[in-house]
């Protein structure tokens, strides 16, 4: 009966697999496949590395100044008020599911925040913070 | 009819080419929204900003705005090369048909029919500063309908 004695390691193996299918985002994954053809050195991206940046203030603004603290809380423009839905997909399904539009948004706000163009390195690392908030 | 469009017309003429044309020819249109409007429009442009009406500039202003969006107003708002020829398409079909002026500000604020109706003394400068108005880009802010395209006296309240 090996089919018995497999299969406590079967659920183990499945339950370790159901997070990671869970979290498993392709344009993360283009993302991290970019990020290895751009650098031989690439390990990962990493949480920490993405909420430092969340946090970083450039010239005038951070991500924080309009998404606030928490990407999983409803932001504010600063400038005109609007309201910004929540930026983690936990809360907001739609978030980071249209490959355009989310480098439409890093190109913008890379721009506005840092006054340059984010690397592949810090959009995955960014990703990553904002898909682990829960 | 046939009395009334002459009159019309010369009625037309003598407001679109006298001195006495109202805000020297920056004015808004009407409708403020057309009937058919572009989901692209509606979609990018309310994307921090309430998606102003085509109506209230002139076709050269759009042109301008939408030559210019990797640096609008102070942020980046670039787009795709096709998102950006479909709405400018979209606003330039559908300006203010009252604008006579040759003058295409970029913002609506320094339209003259905007400081005509907003700085002319009847509102207090302070409400433009308020935590629930923040900047007179933020229209719905007192005028309720605003993202409808609806704009009409009845529909506004200043917030506190």
């Amino acid at each position: 009966m090996t089919t018995k004695r497999h299969t406590p390691h079967l659920l183990a193996c499945l339950a370790l697999a159901l997070p990671l299918a869970a979290a498993a985002n392709p344009i993360l994954d283009a993302y991290r496949a970019q990020a290895k053809q751009e650098n031989a050195a690439f390990k990962d991206f990493t949480v920490a590395a993405g909420q430092k940046l969340y946090s970083t203030k450039g010239a005038e603004l951070s991500c924080a100044s309009c998404h606030t603290d928490s990407p999983k809380a409803e932001g504010k423009h600063v400038k005109t008020n609007k309201l910004i839905a929540p930026m983690t997909p936990s809360v907001n399904p739609k978030r980071f599911s249209d490959a355009a539009n989310v480098e439409k948004w890093f190109k913008r706000n890379c721009n506005d925040v840092l006054s340059r163009a984010c690397t592949t390195q810090e959009k995955g690392d960014f990703m990553t913070y904002v898909l682990s908030v829960k | 009819m046939k009395l009334i469009k002459p009159l019309l017309l010369a009625v037309l003429a003598a407001t679109s080419l006298g001195v006495s044309a109202k805000y020297n020819g920056e004015d808004r249109g009407r409708p403020n929204l057309p009937s058919q409007v572009s989901a692209k429009w509606q979609a990018e442009c309310s994307g921090c900003h309430m998606a102003f009406p085509p109506g209230l500039l002139p076709a050269a202003s759009w042109k301008k705005i939408m030559g210019g969006l990797d640096k609008h107003f102070g942020t980046d708002a670039s787009l795709s090369p096709t998102d950006s020829a479909e709405i400018t398409d979209f606003l330039v079909k559908n300006p203010s048909n009252r604008w006579t002026s040759n003058a295409a500000p970029l913002r609506i604020t320094d339209a003259q029919w905007f400081k005509a109706k907003h700085m002319s003394g009847e509102i207090n400068p302070a409400v433009w500063k308020r935590e629930s108005v923040k900047s007179p880009a933020n229209c719905v802010a007192c005028h309720s309908g605003a993202d409808k395209g609806v704009f009409d006296e009845h529909g506004i309240k200043i917030p506190k």
